[in-house]
């Protein structure tokens, strides 16, 4: 029996009778990778326009993009940020995550949603709302304000994720640990966060990339020297198409790309341990 | 032994009962203090910029207490072409992810895991991208002589370039676009608990597979579909970068007019109004679809 | 065995009046519990009966809403659970994955700052204790079921606790292996002489392992003796029906106090008032008779039809009608003699019970 006429699933269809769902599927992943990568070759385009393929190649729009000092500057403050939210997102979500895992308190699940609803609550709505109470504190355009904004936003991400982490875990560990003379503390860092600690990158990870990627709280929130890559870009593609962006998208891709290779190497790790 | 009980013997007992019960209460809160600064900056960057958008709402001309900002959106008929352009956008984007999402959420539950897990990046590259990077790759591939239309015409669907973007077609392509992995993961998951063994059973008790499949699968990953689909309509309800983008000034939704209030008029108590709304709709959504569906479990992971 | 614990002194514990609710139902209703030291006690009892939340509580991991629980003279109640020196083992075993096996077990020697050296020859020597020599450089997930269980207790007991805590601990073992680990813990507890606390719900095992079994159920301790009075002298329905097999047949008290079944005298209630009485019949006990035989001062014969025999390998067990709604076990050996039953499906059989044997208890046979 050829691979044509095997049966495919366990209601005994063929895959030659699967065949159009195979090619469906296939033109749905070309249209959900291709527009992003279709950026890459873009970016060494010599155009002044954007055409494909290039008919000159060089990288005069990396050069641009590299010789600029705002996108230079609004690189750093994207790293720096995204860093910093990052430092701030991650324990607070782990600390949120275990205390909700562990706790039998009944005031534990309006805490939950609580600490989620950056999730629910539309992101314009955020910004507009810090944009306006960080005018009267005078934070606005500061680095603090951004990171505590994205902080908000990467703590409900961060939450999920170690909370999942912490449902595959057999918690009696820790009671071992801490029948074996071991405080709860001691207990957590000796024990439960080492076996957590796949969970933990991931959301350090994602805290990362939620800050650097975010677009309208730092268009709202972020500006003069500490406005964030986004939010030239935003500007840059809403006014006129500078390719410019090409060389910084291909960045962009390549570094998500890199952080979701790496949560897909640390997820089939802590699967096996 | 019989000696030696000071307090045993006498029977009667809550013994420690109360030292027991502040041991007890002082656990529970040195835990759930654990969650105080998680707390502190919700509260800080949700809760109170959100009440203070709420009261300015609210806020007359006058400084007093009004409803005119409300009422001005029922008064004007841009308004009104925002809600609808809003509600217009969010169902056709959630619809075009249910025609293309399913497909492959089908497609990737039936592979082996290994494999599944290969495709999956597919889904989740694009997730895992910035939005504004697939907004732009949109911009690039849909504009007057970008790749679709030099494609199309070289292969002679259409002699003259067709405007794509800039307009209603190109936001939903791109909010599409940017939508799909929503509506795919819950609905993938949600498949992937669908028992095996129920798809044979059907199989065996003589159901073709066309019947089996719409008898048996497609109920039970509607819970999926359903947890997806919200998302994404919840999500789109919100948007503000693909429209403003891709839109060309000529999709506004209510994120966009919020933006032109503040950026055109700064009128705060306007601007809030909208974004009261914006919240109540997302808001009402959610819960109406909690109490239909009774998924929470699915939607928030945790029953 | 070389280097186990020095300098433990086994300890009694005494536990009085612990009570834990859950709402309105009580997970421990007032429990006294005197566990003599170096004793191996098990907590046996149906699965929600309490036992697990008993073990927790000596643990320390669940806070009861009071009581007393000491160990020797030392009231540990309101002790946090690091401070109670108490070595205990989990049905998951809960190894630490991210550690090998004399990393496992020198943990809590490390926590109470005992140095490389005498570290690494106390786990040692916990390692052959439970004949694991040389194992102290594996990895977890290379170890099989049976391994991980020992080291799971090397670990309990290498930095000599005051009380070890075992909660079903061999429940996922495969049967011989069990069965093995049984024995093994046994003898192990006799090497080691501390005080043992056990929990399973499987009464093979406990009957097998114990010195004494507390038997729980709905929170309460219902009984506590020893294996065999417990087997023979049940306290109630419920342990007579938990424990091994049994028949339940209700017995009618006389004015006088004399216990019967169908007007054969089976015993005495003697000052006890009480109106509902059960006589508890074990298969193995009981016998076929003779055609002929009768109720004597020896024996009680019960006459039926036999319904049903049923070949069980180690044993036959064979079902006599005594009457239309009572049917009594028999278990009989398989030892080359035909079938003592002595007859087919249908044929009238004699049954007969050693006076001796005879385990009355008060109360109805409703379980």
């Amino acid at each position: 029996m050829n691979w044509w006429s095997r049966p495919a699933a366990d209601t005994q269809i063929t895959h030659g009778r699967r065949l159009w769902l195979y090619v469906l599927s296939a033109i749905i992943m070309l249209l959900l990778v291709a527009p992003t990568l279709i950026v890459v070759p873009m970016s060494f385009s010599d155009s002044q326009y954007l055409e494909f393929p290039p008919s000159t190649w060089s990288l005069r729009w990396y050069e641009e993009y590299l010789g600029s000092s705002k996108w230079m500057r609004a690189t750093a403050t994207s790293f720096q940020v995204g860093f910093l939210t990052m430092l701030v997102a991650t324990p607070l979500g782990i600390m949120a995550a275990y205390a909700l895992f562990v706790s039998r308190h009944r005031a534990t699940r309006a805490i939950f949603l609580l600490l989620i609803t950056p999730m629910i609550v539309p992101v314009i709505l955020i910004a507009i709302g810090t944009f306006y109470a960080y005018g009267r504190v005078g934070m606005n355009n500061t680095i603090a304000g951004l990171v505590l904004a994205h902080s908000a936003l990467a703590l409900p991400i961060a939450i999920i994720v170690i909370t999942a982490g912490l449902r595959s875990y057999d918690l009696s560990q820790e009671q071992v640990a801490r029948s074996l003379g071991a405080t709860r503390t001691r207990a957590f860092f000796l024990i439960t966060l080492p076996q957590i600690r796949f969970s933990v990158i991931t959301a350090a990870l994602l805290s990362f990339l939620t800050s650097f990627d975010e677009v309208i709280i730092a268009i709202f929130v972020s500006g003069g020297a500490n406005a964030t890559l986004t939010k030239h870009m935003f500007a840059a593609l809403r006014d006129y198409i500078d390719p410019t962006i090409a060389a910084i998208s291909t960045i962009m891709v390549i570094l998500s790309s890199a952080l979701l290779l790496l949560t897909q190497f640390l997820g089939s790790k802590g699967k096996r341990n | 032994m019989a000696h030696a009980d000071a307090d045993g013997s006498r029977s009667g007992r809550h013994l420690h009962e109360a030292a027991l019960k502040r041991q007890h209460t002082r656990e529970q809160w040195s835990i759930l203090s654990l969650v105080v600064p998680a707390m502190i900056v919700i509260v800080l960057i949700i809760l109170i910029p959100l009440s203070w958008l709420f009261y300015l709402s609210f806020l007359g001309d006058n400084g007093g207490f009004s409803l005119e900002n409300y009422h001005k959106m029922t008064q004007y008929k841009s308004y009104y072409r925002i809600f609808v352009t809003t509600f217009q956008v969010s169902m056709l984007t959630t619809l075009a992810c249910i025609a293309l999402g399913y497909p492959l959420a089908f497609f990737l539950a039936q592979l082996p895991p290994r494999w599944a897990g290969v495709f999956m990046l597919a889904v989740l590259l694009p997730f895992w991208t910035s939005l504004l990077v697939r907004t732009y790759a949109w911009l690039v591939l849909l504009q007057k002589r970008g790749i679709l239309n030099e494609f199309a015409m070289q292969v002679g669907l259409w002699e003259t370039p067709i405007k794509l973007v800039h307009n209603m077609t190109g936001t939903l392509i791109g909010m599409a676009h940017i939508m799909l992995p929503f509506l795919i993961l819950p609905l993938y998951n949600a498949m992937r608990k669908i028992d095996r063994d129920m798809m044979h059973a059907a199989a065996n008790l003589g159901a073709n597979p066309v019947n089996a499949f719409w008898r048996v699968y497609f109920p039970l990953s509607l819970p999926g579909m359903v947890a997806g689909s919200l998302i994404v309509f919840v999500l789109c309800l919100g948007f503000y970068v693909t429209p403003a983008v891709l839109g060309g000034g000529r999709v506004i939704m209510v994120s966009n007019q919020i933006t032109a209030i503040l950026e055109n008029q700064f009128d705060w108590g306007a601007a809030s109004a909208l974004g009261v709304v914006l919240l109540v709709a997302t808001t009402f959504t959610l819960y109406v679809a909690a109490r239909v569906f009774k998924f929470d479990a699915a939607l928030f992971g945790r029953d | 065995m070389t280097d186990v614990p020095q300098g433990t002194t086994a300890l009694p514990i005494r536990i009085r009046d612990l009570t834990k609710r859950y709402g309105s139902v009580y997970a421990l209703n007032s429990v006294d519990l005197d566990v003599h030291s170096g004793e191996f006690l098990t907590l046996l009892g149906p699965s929600g009966s309490g036992k697990t939340t008993l073990l927790m509580a000596i643990a320390g991991f669940n806070r009861p809403d009071s009581g007393s629980i000491r160990f020797g003279q030392d009231e540990v109640i309101l002790t946090p659970p690091h401070k109670r020196e108490v070595g205990m083992v989990f049905q998951s075993y809960a190894l630490f994955p991210h550690m090998n096996v004399a990393e496992n077990i020198g943990f809590p020697l490390k926590l109470r700052g005992i140095s490389g050296a005498e570290r690494a020859m106390r786990v040692e020597g916990a390692l052959e204790t439970v004949q694991l020599s040389g194992f102290g450089a594996r990895n977890i997930d290379q170890l099989s079921g049976g391994q991980r269980q020992r080291v799971a207790l090397a670990r309990a007991f290498v930095f000599g606790p005051r009380i070890l805590l075992m909660d079903e601990p061999l429940s996922a073992l495969d049967k011989k292996l069990r069965e093995r680990m049984q024995i093994e813990l046994k003898h192990l507890h006799r090497k080691l002489g501390v005080t043992t606390v056990y929990v399973t719900h499987d009464q093979r095992e406990a009957l097998t392992m114990s010195d004494r079994i507390a038997v729980i159920n709905d929170g309460e301790l219902v009984q506590l003796d020893a294996p065999e009075a417990i087997y023979n002298c049940p306290a109630n329905a419920f342990v007579a029906d938990f424990i091994g097999e049994s028949t339940m047949l209700p017995l009618t008290r006389d004015d006088a106090g004399a216990l019967s079944f169908r007007g054969q005298k089976v015993g005495d209630a003697g000052t006890d008032q009480a109106k509902d009485w059960t006589l508890v019949v074990r298969p193995e006990r009981l016998f076929f008779a003779g055609a002929g035989a009768e109720t004597d001062d020896q024996a009680i014969v019960l006459k039926g039809v036999l319904r049903e025999s049923v070949f069980q390998g180690e044993s036959e067990m064979a079902l006599v009608a005594i009457d239309d709604a009572t049917e009594v076990a028999v278990r009989f050996g398989t030892s080359g003699r035909a079938s003592p039953a002595g007859g087919s499906t249908g044929d009238q059989v004699s049954i007969g019970l050693d006076r001796s044997d005879v385990i009355i208890i008060p109360g109805g046979q409703a379980v």
